[in-house]
């Protein structure tokens, strides 16, 4: 056993920290960092400087080093790479050991992988671009506390995507007349409705009477139409208890789901919250308000694919991943990566889809994407093209927004999500396709032939702030 | 400015009832059934037909006809079984549905004959 002795002072962490020919356990947790660093330091020094500030290390040696074994302990830099198209930065992958963080703890991962390190003053912006969990780590994690198998069992949803719309305005109705407008979306042919995320309990409409009217809505939009119906009551609420008071009486109401905002109400509240719905038979929304104050700038921050598998592993049942055609940013193939991510099993490193990582889920469920934000029946072909059946389309403006009310948008939405579904079942190509698909549709569905002529106008087409690395040379 | 119509939809008009996908647009054709069934055939699912009464139509468990058709390819034999089914029961919703074993869910379902509604 080699004896190590005791010399204070600043030492470089690439003398620890950087070690190339690691070859990374299947039990650790890897992670690929972009670093754009101040200048004149080296790469290699940097990449270990950001490993040791993610792990054990602090910026200078101390004696309580030599009382572990820090060799099984540390963070290790083990692999650099080019950004491709930009050379203002470039890649570092770490590994880090699995010990280092508590079982079924996001929330510990995240204070190590993005803590102290992302104010490193040897850095001027780091970027976590995606983070590989092992099998291990995963089995530990509770995760989506239905899945989408099962959440299909219970709504008898099969063979097309969830249809859901966000109630608006989003703040100042009553109770009562927000009631009304789930029932005219539900009676229409929307499966689901959702809380706008501003709603929690304001002077305007407190939570105890807007869960009331809803599930008397939903309940009758279940009698007359004969399908199973539903509404994302958000829970949640200033403190964990007022959360959980909330999602108590939803379940005494029989409200089949629920919702949170799980950055904004914090990973520890969304971990507990998951884990009650999965004790009491509840669905859970999760809606993602603040991921583009982390995951929006291309050289800082967190990437949103990271923030997707936190939340598979912290659990919830559905989660907004952007639309790719709507109002919101969303390059393509980065999307379809990340809802792959939410969705399958296993999910190969991919770098054309920002994929770095293989990622094995094992058995643990998957999570709806749903796809909402400045969507109307016109984007319906290309929707049912890249995102196919597993996932949930909300439509707020493009159902409320219908000149002949909620019921009406909600039945325009609905024939043109089964008519798409049809042709594509047929062979049919419903992107090159749609036009044709929604008018023929649209012969035995005014409500769709209003639908088209008061949208077809409205394009969302800036360009992508944060798009995939693409080289430039 | 187009006139404003109502949206007929009553919980007294059994007309309003409807029955999950495909549920929203008029009945199909038997040709267009067809379709579907090779579409579900395609994916390596496995074809079962059910059926229910309307007025239990909520209900997860309708009646199976026989047992789902485990590996059959043949869309005119899961059509046979689908119309001797509807035949028997000429008042019931019947459903056709792909069993996905991998996933251990329905890959799709809907409804091709239409029962009475209540």
């Amino acid at each position: 056993m080699a004896v190590k002795t005791y010399n204070a002072g600043v030492k470089e962490y690439r003398q620890t920290y950087w070690t190339p020919d690691y070859i990374p356990l299947d039990t650790d947790i890897l992670a690929c960092f972009k670093i754009t660093p101040q200048p004149g330091v080296p790469r290699e020094e940097v990449a270990a400087a950001v490993a040791a500030e993610s792990s054990t290390g602090t910026w200078t040696t101390v004696w309580t080093d030599l009382l572990t074994d820090l060799d099984y302990y540390k963070g290790r830099a083990y692999k650099i790479e080019d950004v491709p198209g930009d050379d203002s930065c470039y890649y570092a992958f770490v590994a880090y050991p699995i010990d280092l963080f508590e079982e079924g703890s996001v929330v510990n991962v995240l204070t190590s992988l993005v803590g102290n390190v992302f104010g490193f003053k040897a850095l001027r912006a780091l970027r976590l671009e995606d983070v590989r969990f092992p099998i291990a780590y995963v089995k530990t994690c509770g995760g989506p506390p239905a899945g989408i198998q099962v959440e299909r069992d219970r709504l008898n949803k099969y063979g097309r995507a969830l249809l859901g719309c966000t109630i608006k305005p989003k703040l100042g109705l009553s109770a009562k007349n927000y009631g009304r407008a789930v029932y005219e979306c539900l009676r229409g042919g929307l499966d689901l409705t959702k809380d706008d995320e501003n709603i929690n309990s304001q002077p305007f409409m407190r939570w105890r009477d807007r869960f009331e009217f809803v599930v008397e809505a939903c309940q009758k939009a279940e009698r007359e139409t004969g399908e199973r119906k539903g509404h994302y009551l958000n829970v949640t609420a200033p403190t964990p208890e007022e959360m959980y008071k909330r999602a108590e009486f939803a379940k005494e109401l029989g409200a089949p789901i629920i919702m949170h905002d799980y950055l904004t109400g914090g990973l520890t509240a969304n971990t507990g919250l998951a884990n009650w719905c999965r004790n009491n038979g509840m669905l859970l929304h999760i809606h993602r308000a603040m991921h583009a104050v982390l995951d929006r700038n291309p050289h800082h921050g967190i990437h949103f694919r990271v923030l997707t598998k936190v939340l598979r592993l912290s659990g919830g049942d559905h989660l907004h991943s952007g639309t790719v055609v709507g109002k919101l940013e969303g390059d393509r193939a980065a999307t379809l990566g990340w809802i792959d991510t939410m969705r399958d099993k296993f999910i190969k490193e991919d770098r054309s889809r920002g994929l770095f990582f293989d990622q094995d889920w094992g058995s643990m469920p998957g999570v709806f994407p749903v796809a909402s934000g400045g969507i109307h029946v016109w984007h319906m072909p290309a929707l049912v093209a890249i995102f196919g059946d597993d996932a949930c389309l909300q439509f707020g403006g493009g159902t409320l927004g219908h000149p002949w009310g909620n019921a009406a948008g909600a039945a325009a939405n609905r024939v043109a999500l089964e008519a798409c579904v049809e042709a594509r079942n047929q062979g049919v190509e419903i992107e090159k396709e749609g036009k044709a698909i929604l008018t023929k549709a649209a012969k035995s569905s005014p409500e769709l032939k209003i639908a088209m002529e008061t949208w077809k106008e409205i394009k969302f087409e800036f360009d992508t702030v944060d798009k995939l690395d693409i080289a430039h040379k | 400015m187009t006139e404003v119509i109502d949206y007929k939809s009553r919980v007294s008009d059994p007309a309003s009832r409807k029955f999950e996908t495909f549920s929203y647009l008029p009945a199909m054709a038997d040709k267009d059934i067809k379709k579907q069934v090779q579409y579900l055939i395609n994916k390596g699912w496995n074809p079962a037909i059910e059926h229910t009464e309307p007025e239990y139509i909520m209900d997860s468990y309708w009646y199976m006809w026989k047992l789902p058709m485990f590996g059959e390819t043949d869309v005119d034999r899961v059509l046979a079984e689908a119309a001797a089914c509807h035949k028997a029961n000429p008042n019931n919703h019947v459903r056709l549905i792909g069993y996905n074993n991998f996933n251990q869910s329905q890959g799709t379902a809907m409804v091709i004959y239409r029962g009475k509604t209540v």
